[in-house]
């Protein structure tokens, strides 16, 4: 049996099962058993009633594909399952994703707090970008999960926090957050891109939303750049005043009130209705294709990226060239017991290494490998390497970049699927040319 | 959602008997349908109709007019005809009175399903009921069910929780 975590699994069908299955039943028409790509832009309306209730929101159904398309909706519905929520909303990006998230609970003088510990990217969206938007984010070290509420200002509207932190290694406890975060009345969202729901499904700790960049593990193959935000369902908007965003009627949808109307699945139904579609960033229909296809496999590949990453793990760490390994996977890891508690088959295939050679040992690591790949994604079948002192976190300083676990001397791996013992002979012969300077 | 009354025991309802529920019936009397298009109500009547039922208005204080096309009475005692299923768009303690009723006109109106709506519970209202022989569905809505049972929640993004590899049939 597949949910062997040691927790009791709801009656119903395994996550396999529902991985390939959730959302995509055959085409009633033509009786497709694999989802088609439904490539168009717009859906014929029966008559003039019909239309109105669909822009009414009166009814389910087509109208626009920068709102719905039947191959996207699929990708939708088969996350909102295997994260055990209620509905998602699929996004261009997980850039995207974080955005409609944001854009629906947050008005200008609104604030959150988010984990400190991010992609990125992501730090520079919340703490740039959205500044443009009047919206503050305060960044706390995730270590100590009180930090969470020590941030908590009257204004704040959310919590953000990755799991399984990118660059790797990090595991935040997430339940205690989860705690504080119901007692201020404010949702708890999850950055779940890096564990998948096979290895973590935020909503069992506590989470309320939980965003992906489906670019990565769910996608799988390095092809489709795409997010997604899903609901659980169990929030309740109207325990207090903070979100007139789905308890008062909203103007953009002639006085609609979301919550009341679309309940459980209301904050996804306005990301969609208000957020997509003024906004736009919508999944294209084929990148939706390939990510489910992607999705069917996932189980099978999140096991093996993780025992790849494993084997990396501890063959670096026992390298000479090596200074210290990040993975939460190793018993050395100041992550490990978090590890095991909230990733029990697993904690990703993404971490990072310090080599004892520097800034060059970095880069020439990076410049030798022949089987790895030198660029800037993570979760792909292929194992990537980057350097991310001379690349993605040039601009910062030598202090900014060691805070971001970014120091010179650090290189971020993700681990692919191909045979663990050609990974560890390429990345021994990179570290020797580290050593030799070859 | 916030006159639900706490709730001890999570319900759950058979998929199977739902879409009988939705197959069988064809005539809903709808008490609490608001004449404001831009209610929940309203959403689920006209989407209702949209599937082939014929939806009553109940409601006390535009009794006489007209709501999507159906003269609106103020009682289920009043509608001329015969009805299959009451749905209560009321609070839940309302929701017992109207229980009630229905189970005194059950066999002049042909009443067999009694529905309350999402976020409306009461329990010994429904235990009345089931001891009269009625059929009772709490906190749900069965615009909702439809959606989910017959394949069209999912094209929003909801997760229908719904496996099936047949090709689905056509829609009652
Ligand atoms: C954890 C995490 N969240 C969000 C993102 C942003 O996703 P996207 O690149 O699809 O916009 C990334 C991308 O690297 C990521 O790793």
């Amino acid at each position: 049996m597949s949910d062997d975590d040691g927790k009791a699994r709801p009656p119903g069908f395994g996550f396999e099962t529902r991985a390939i299955h959730a959302g995509a039943r055959p085409d009633p028409t033509t009786g497709a058993r694999n989802t088609p790509i439904f490539q168009t832009t717009s859906y014929v309306f029966d008559d003039v009633d019909h239309a109105a209730d669909l822009f009414n929101l009166q009814t389910f159904g087509f109208i626009y594909s920068r709102l719905t398309n039947p191959t996207v909706s699929v990708l939708e519905e088969r996350i909102a399952n295997l994260e055990d929520g209620r509905a998602a909303v699929c996004a261009a990006s997980g850039h995207a994703a974080q955005f409609l998230t944001f854009f629906t609970l947050l008005g200008p003088g609104d604030e959150f707090v988010a984990s400190r510990n991010l992609y990125g990217g992501s730090i520079t969206q919340f703490g740039l970008s959205f500044k443009k938007l009047g919206w503050t984010c305060h960044f706390v070290d995730p270590t100590d999960p009180e930090n969470f509420r020590r941030a908590l200002t009257p204004k704040c509207k959310a919590i953000f926090l990755e799991i399984l932190a990118n660059p790797g290694g990090i595991v935040v406890d997430v339940e205690p957050v989860a705690a504080i975060a119901r007692e201020a009345g404010i949702p708890l969202i999850v950055d779940n891109t890096m564990a998948t729901p096979y290895l973590c499904r935020p909503f069992e700790w506590g989470a309320d939303i939980v965003v992906h960049s489906t670019t990565k593990f769910l996608s799988g193959h390095g092809t489709s750049v795409g997010g997604a935000v899903v609901e659980s369902g169990r929030f309740d908007w109207a325990q207090n005043d903070k979100f007139p965003c789905m308890t008062q009627p909203e103007p953009a949808y002639h006085g609609l009130t979301f919550y009341e109307t679309f309940g459980d699945f209301g904050f996804t139904t306005k990301a969609r209705a208000v957020a997509l579609r003024d906004f736009g960033p919508t999944l294209s229909p084929a990148n939706a294709f390939y990510t489910i296809t992607g999705i069917e496999t996932l189980h099978l590949r999140m096991e093996r990226h993780v025992q790849n990453a494993q084997a990396v793990a501890e063959f670096l760490e026992g390298h000479p060239a090596v200074a210290g390994v990040s993975y939460a996977g190793l018993p050395s890891s100041p992550y490990h017991d978090l590890a095991r508690k909230y990733l029990p088959r697993g904690p990703g295939s993404v971490f990072t290494c310090r080599l004892k050679g520097g800034f060059e040992a970095g880069v020439r690591l990076v410049e030798s490998v022949e089987l790895f790949s030198h660029l800037a994604n993570i979760g792909d079948t292929r194992s990537l390497i980057l350097h991310p002192a001379s690349t993605t976190h040039r601009q910062l300083s030598p202090e900014q970049q060691v805070a971001a676990g970014a120091g010179p001397d650090v290189v971020r791996l993700s681990i692919g699927l191909e045979t663990a013992d050609d990974l560890l002979r390429d990345l021994d012969r990179g570290l020797a040319a580290t050593t030799t300077g070859k | 959602m916030t006159d639900a009354t706490p709730v001890s025991t999570p319900l759950a309802y058979d998929d199977a008997d739902l879409r009988g529920i939705l197959k069988s019936v064809r005539t809903i009397a709808m008490v609490g349908l608001s004449p404001k298009w831009v209610r929940p109500s309203n959403f689920a009547a006209k989407y209702l109709q949209g599937k082939g039922y014929r939806v009553i208005p109940v409601n006390p204080g535009v009794a006489g007019k007209e709501i999507l096309g159906e003269t609106v009475y103020a009682s289920l005692k009043e509608i001329p005809g015969r009805f299959e299923m009451v749905d209560i768009f009321r609070s839940s303690e309302a929701a017992g009175p109207i229980t009630d009723a229905a189970i005194a006109l059950k066999e002049e109106k042909g009443i067999q399903v009694i529905w309350m709506q999402l976020g409306v519970r009461n329990d010994d209202a429904a235990a009345r009921a089931e001891a009269a022989g009625l059929t009772v569905v709490m906190d749900r809505c069965p615009k909702i069910e439809y959606g989910r049972l017959f394949g069209e929640l999912g094209w929003g993004g909801v997760n229908s929780g719904i496996i099936s590899s047949k090709r689905p049939g056509p829609r009652p």
